[in-house]
């Protein structure tokens, strides 16, 4: 027999190819972009939760969503619309001790920026087809990251926070001095409640409570087209995971400067 | 010799496509080990590429539908020249196969009240094609794949090995098929004993030691140049049948699909869905015109409309406006476009215009045609809500294939063999009907694994031994491609490359044997047939055993080669023009033919025999399914003393 | 309208391979398995490479182009530049046989491990009434035409070799979920995806739906609804209460 034949039976390695990809594209550019502006916003909400100061304008009833709700004795007054449960907290104990690591574990759990910080902070895989760097791997199969697990509880509660942030936007509508009135920002603060809104319901936990966990759409109607009209928003979910960041950190900036009297709120109604 | 691996089995199945995955699971079902060996990766059988639907006359769109309508429309599609059995058997048993399918996982588009949804297709009376969007094929092979699997589960749970009753040997190539050894005893020579291969991984050679063989190998297309078959389809089974003694009936009726895409030249061939048409696209010459309507023949001319205003009434009220031409069958609309692009009208790229953009708004296209939408885009820069496709006639199915019984699909003339699917003949006449392939696919594929089963059960343990001659000759015939073309062969005599030869062998068949035929053409392909056969005796491969394409096409081109021959020869023969087989030289069809099967026989091109054989008569019930009135275009005047109409009452 | 472009395949066994760079002619409207048939028919006749039906209806064509996994039948040569170097290599993720043919029968193995439709007590063949909207979602993940470049490109198992036991990959997780969502599927699945069939590992990085030349929505129509099934069965004690409240037990839901 002139030509060599090879077996089967053992199991052959991979092709031998050294390079970690072979992909000609700036696939480096987006996890690079996205891993800034991850570190930038959260150093900023961080810098922001330890200031304790400039988070309420009294005025005009104007409280920033990071800090709200207010639940501490150290709670500016007025600023505090549902009580304050918790005493006076020391310096290094940031006042919205509750509100953010809910907030926080609602981002961080979700499906999105799981994606999102898997790629560019965590580089597994930085980008699809490039060789990622750990020798091993087990995912969310394990503690800590099946933990992620938990998405649904902090959407639970994400939702309630949001309740109140949308009372707290149209309290935004009656300042102090009484009556309606509409100024910047108030149309800011219920702007920035729409696209949680947006956020959260576009959730992939919530997309599943409302209709995915069902098995027969045909027997509940309403909760099919819930479905079909979650799922529809479900689509854009990265894109309002951004901008809704983005809105509630430019939310905070502006109550800070207003509250810290840099600027003066543009009143257009009363 | 070199090593060759061996396997024991009681049914070999060659082909994982509709007919052999169903033949497998019934042949396992009577509890017969079972192997199935198929050319490519499991799952990729040419059945993938099926769109339309499944025909079985269900009745849920229409609950006027039953067997007997469908075997009508069957019978009608072909011309009369089927295996009347045949159809018959599949038209009754077309509906248990569907919703068999359904207990093994299969999600069909639904009707309001939750049954299979069917839809209407050409030369069906009702809408009946069972169906998943435009993607039905692949529905059915990956259900099959998956019962396939749920199997083996079972014989796992039971036995501990997954393969301990049904194997699939993907990528593995039958070359021969094996029968026993001669003894001088008569009836003992000619009976199957197995079947010899290679690994196309490997290279190395492979023996299923086996009383019964299923050949399940689809069709030839891939001799044609422009086809909307993949490269699977090189009438291997067609080939394996004739040289182990079978017979092949039909050979000269081959379906030429009238819309496939034409430019850009590398997907030319690739099919552009009837739906196109059914969904209110038309045809257009180079200079506009709506072409069709010059070519309604008489014996359509009733149903048909006459004006462009009439054929556009029809989609919305079909009750009161006959049909637009462009829903003529295939065949009819294939020579259409044919004559349109010889007499110089055609379009920039040698074919016509199918035009769904000015039909219907852009959203309605995409909805309805998300497949042809997307192919079109990806593969040739044209939006087809835009601007008209340019489509021209190419080689879709053959109607020919192995000579068989229809109850239980035993190849006539060799015990053992059995055939279902493309590759078995008579079941579809002259010409098939959209959807008729998938069912019949199920049904014989069933059939076949019965007969398979209860033969081997009957054999009672006396298995035929392998003629281990024939092993060594097939081991050595296979590796002669890689043989250097001795120095002495004679003058200027050098190895030909398998690819060239291919091309050429295709081109041949395209200009020669193609949708239009004619006698000293078919005669000059003939001579060009044996002249390509010689080349390709002396083709040479570079390379080494290890998958190397090269040597599979050298391999495969013998069966085409013998193939192409069987349909000029028998397309020579038959001087009429009927269904899939038109004769520029015998434009008319001629009832005396209609009762004459064609039959081939022959081990190689140069033994090749072309006979006549009468049909069996039809069951005089099943005549009596149809009108003294149709049957007259059809029957001759003696066939039909005795149908009801003129039976004394 | 033809021009030659810069071919760089590679060819090899298991044992070693490297790069080999060809000029090949190009015509209009040509795709790269055009391409690399040209390249059988001239310079590489035993140039090995899988392909069927080159209309993208069978998934036997992958391999990786310029580093990502794609269809060669479907990836058509004007999207590169005339003078760009257009790199074939077999696809990363499994043993590679010859050049561009790789031996895919992890994805079999897989396959194979995940339960089978159970089909309903009770329903005879023909009687199975199903509604549209019941079966579009299973129908989505019908699409698949088992291409692999989805179980190739996943990180899990394309940098982790040793994942392969553990881990089915998503297509087979979409499997799972298609049963999952079948109306007439009689098995409980949540708990083994999680359990045996690595869906954990997932961490929904998005690169199999990148990948999908069916355009499926593997990660936000199929892994990530199955993760919030399991998320219902294993860790979500108020559908856990209300289970033993209304004495559920541990069924599905409807
Ligand atoms: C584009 C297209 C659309 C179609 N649409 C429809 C439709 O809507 N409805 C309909 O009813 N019909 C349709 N058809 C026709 C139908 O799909 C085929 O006729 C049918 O699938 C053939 O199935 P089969 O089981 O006979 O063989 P296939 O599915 O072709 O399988 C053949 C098998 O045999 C194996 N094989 C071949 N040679 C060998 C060998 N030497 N050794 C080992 N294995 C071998 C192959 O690997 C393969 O597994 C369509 C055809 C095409 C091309
Ligand atoms: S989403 Fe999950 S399954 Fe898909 S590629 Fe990423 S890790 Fe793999
Ligand atoms: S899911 Fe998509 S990428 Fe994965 S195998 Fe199926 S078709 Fe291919
Ligand atoms: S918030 Fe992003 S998935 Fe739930
Ligand atoms: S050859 Fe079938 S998908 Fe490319």
């Amino acid at each position: 027999m002139p030509h060599p034949v090879a077996t089967t039976d053992a199991p052959a390695p991979r092709a031998q190819i050294q390079a970690r990809t072979l992909r000609t594209d700036r696939w480096w550019l987006s996890p690079l972009v996205q891993a800034g502006a991850l570190t930038v916003l959260l150093g900023y909400v961080v810098v922001r939760l330890f200031m304790r100061e400039y988070y309420w304008v009294d005025q005009f009833n104007y409280l920033t969503p990071l800090y709200s709700p207010c639940l501490s004795e150290a709670c500016t007054p007025g600023s505090a619309h549902f009580g304050t449960f918790l005493p006076d907290l020391p310096v290094w104990i940031p006042l919205p001790i509750i509100v953010f690591p809910i907030l926080l574990g609602f981002r961080a759990t979700c499906y999105y920026y799981r994606k999102a910080t898997y790629r560019s902070l965590l580089l597994s895989p930085q980008a699809c087809a490039v060789r990622e760097p750990h020798r091993r791997y087990s995912g969310e199969s394990r503690f800590p990251l099946v933990l992620m697990n938990s998405h649904r509880y902090f959407f639970y509660a994400a939702s309630a926070l949001l309740l109140i942030n949308t009372y707290d936007a149209v309290q935004a509508f009656f300042p102090r001095s009484g009556g309606f009135g509409i100024g910047l920002g108030s149309i800011i603060l219920l702007a920035n409640v729409g696209l949680l809104w947006a956020y959260t319901l576009s959730c992939h936990a919530c997309r599943h409570i409302l209709g995915g966990r069902l098995r027969h759409f045909s027997k509940h109607p309403i909760r099919y087209r819930l479905w079909s009209l979650l799922s529809r928003i479900n689509g854009k979910h990265m894109q309002f995971a951004w901008i809704s960041l983005v809105s509630v950190t430019l939310t905070d900036v502006y109550i800070m400067a207003v509250s810290a009297g840099w600027i003066s709120d543009l009143r257009l109604f009363n | 010799m070199t090593e060759v691996q061996r396997h024991d089995y009681d049914v070999v199945v060659i082909g994982a496509g509709g007919a052999g995955l169903r033949a497998a699971i019934e042949a396992r079902a009577l509890g017969r080990r079972t192997a199935i060996v198929c050319k490519s990766l499991f799952g990729k059988a040419h059945t993938v590429m099926a769109e339309g639907g499944i025909a079985a006359s269900m009745g849920n769109a229409n609950p006027g539908d039953n067997w007997q309508v469908h075997f009508r429309d069957t019978m009608r599609g072909g011309k009369f020249l089927n295996n009347w059995r045949m159809a018959e058997l599949h038209a009754q048993e077309a509906p248990d196969r569907v919703w068999e399918l359904e207990t093994y996982g299969a999600l069909f588009d639904r009707t309001k009240d939750g049954k299979i949804s069917q839809r209407n297709f050409g030369g069906h009376q009702y809408p009946r094609l069972a169906h998943v969007g435009d993607r039905t094929g692949l529905e059915l092979i990956r259900t099959l794949q998956q019962k396939i699997v749920s199997l083996q589960q079972e014989d796992f749970a039971a036995t501990g090995d997954y393969e301990s009753m049904i194997k699939v040997f993907a990528e593995c190539t039958i070359t021969e098929l094996l029968t026993s050894a001669p003894t001088g005893a008569p009836g003992s020579a000619g009976v199957i004993a197995g079947a010899f291969g290679y690994w196309r991984e490997t290279g190395r050679f492979v023996v299923f030691n086996a009383p019964a063989v299923v050949l399940a190998t689809g069709g030839i297309g891939k001799s044609f140049k422009v086809t909307s078959n993949s490269w699977e389809y090189t009438g291997d089974g067609h080939a394996l049948a004739l040289r182990a003694g079978a017979n092949l009936i039909n050979m000269e009726f081959i379906q030429f699909h009238p819309t496939g895409m034409v430019w850009p030249p590398s997907v030319k061939g690739i099919l552009v869905t009837e739906s196109v048409r059914g969904d209110g696209g038309v045809l257009r010459n180079s200079e506009g015109k709506r072409f069709m309507f010059d070519y309604i023949p008489e014996v359509f001319a009733d149903n048909y409309a006459t004006s462009e205003d009439e054929a556009d009434r029809w989609y919305d009220d079909p009750e009161n406006n006959r049909r637009p031409p462009e829903l003529l069958p295939r065949d009819e609309v294939a020579r259409a476009i044919n004559s349109e692009v010889k007499a110089g009208r055609n379009s920039p790229h040698g074919g016509v215009l199918l035009d769904v953009s000015s039909r219907l708004p852009a959203e309605e296209i995409i909805r309805r045609l998300p497949s042809m939408h997307h192919q079109f885009k990806e593969l040739a820069d044209v939006d087809i809500t835009a601007e008209p496709m340019e489509v021209g006639p190419t080689c879709h199915y053959v109607m020919g294939g192995v000579q068989i019984e229809a109850d239980t699909a035993a190849a006539v003339g060799v015990p053992g063999l059995f055939a279902a699917g493309e590759v078995a003949g008579g079941m579809h006449g002259s010409n098939r009907l959209g959807g008729n392939s998938l069912s019949d696919l199920l049904v014989f594929g069933r059939r076949a694994g019965l007969g398979a089963a209860y033969y081997g059960i009957r054999l009672n343990g006396h298995r035929p031994a392998v003629d281990e001659a024939a092993v060594e000759a097939a081991g050595q015939r296979a590796l002669v491609p890689f043989a250097e073309v001795a120095a002495d062969a004679g003058p200027g005599v050098t190895g030909e490359n398998p690819y060239t030869v291919h091309m050429e062998l295709q081109q041949t068949m395209n200009d020669l044997v193609g949708i239009i035929r004619k006698a000293d053409e078919m005669e000059l392909a003939l001579k060009k047939l044996e002249e390509l056969a010689q080349r390709a005796a002396r083709v040479e491969v570079e390379g080494h055993r290890q998958f190397n394409p090269g040597w599979h096409l050298a391999l495969d081109l013998r069966n085409m080669l013998l193939v192409s021959v069987c349909v000029a020869k028998t397309a020579l023969e038959r001087t009429e023009s009927r269904g899939g087989h038109t004769r520029e030289d015998f434009p008319l069809m001629d009832a005396q033919w209609r009762n004459v099967l064609l039959v081939c026989a022959g081990a190689t091109a140069d033994e090749l025999s072309v006979t006549h054989e009468d049909q069996t008569p039809m069951r005089q019930d099943l005549m009596d399914l149809l009108e003294l009135d149709e049957l007259k275009k059809y029957f001759t005047g003696e066939e039909l003393a005795e149908h009801r109409a003129r039976a004394p009452r | 309208m033809s021009y030659w472009a810069h071919l760089r395949v590679w060819r090899g066994d298991a044992e070693d391979g490297q790069l080999v760079d060809y000029p090949v002619e190009v015509n209009e409207g040509e795709v790269v398995l055009d391409i690399v048939h040209r390249l059988q028919q001239t310079e590489a006749g035993d140039l090995a490479v899988r392909w069927n039906c080159k209309a993208g209806k069978c998934g036997s064509c992958s391999a990786e182009i310029n580093g990502r996994p794609r269809l060669l039948c479907m990836t058509r040569m004007n999207t590169f530049a005339e003078d760009e170097v257009i790199t074939i290599t077999p696809l990363r993720a499994f043993p590679v046989i010859r050049d561009l043919v790789t031996d895919v029968s992890y994805n079999y193995a897989k396959a194979r491990e995940i339960p089978s439709f159970a089909p309903p007590a009770g329903l005879e063949p023909g009687e199975y009434r199903m509604q549209q909207v019941d079966v579009e979602r299973s129908q989505e993940f019908r699409k698949c035409i088992e291409c692999f470049l989805c179980q190739d490109t996943c990180h899990v198992v394309r940098d982790h070799e040793e994942n392969k036991t553990a881990f089915a990959g998503p297509r087979y997780l979409m499997r799972i979920a298609e049963l999952d969502m079948h109306p007439l599927d009689a098995r409980d699945r949540q708990r083994e995806a999680q359990e045996e069939h690595g869906l954990g590992y997932c961490n929904i990085t998005k690169c199999c739906t990148e990948v999908c030349p069916e355009h499926i929505q593997i990660t936000d129509n199929a892994l990530i609804p199955l993760k919030e099934r399991v998320v219902d069965r294993k860790y979500d004690p108020v559908v856990w209460l209300g289970n033993k409240i209304l004495r559920r037990g541990d069924k599905r839901v409807r």
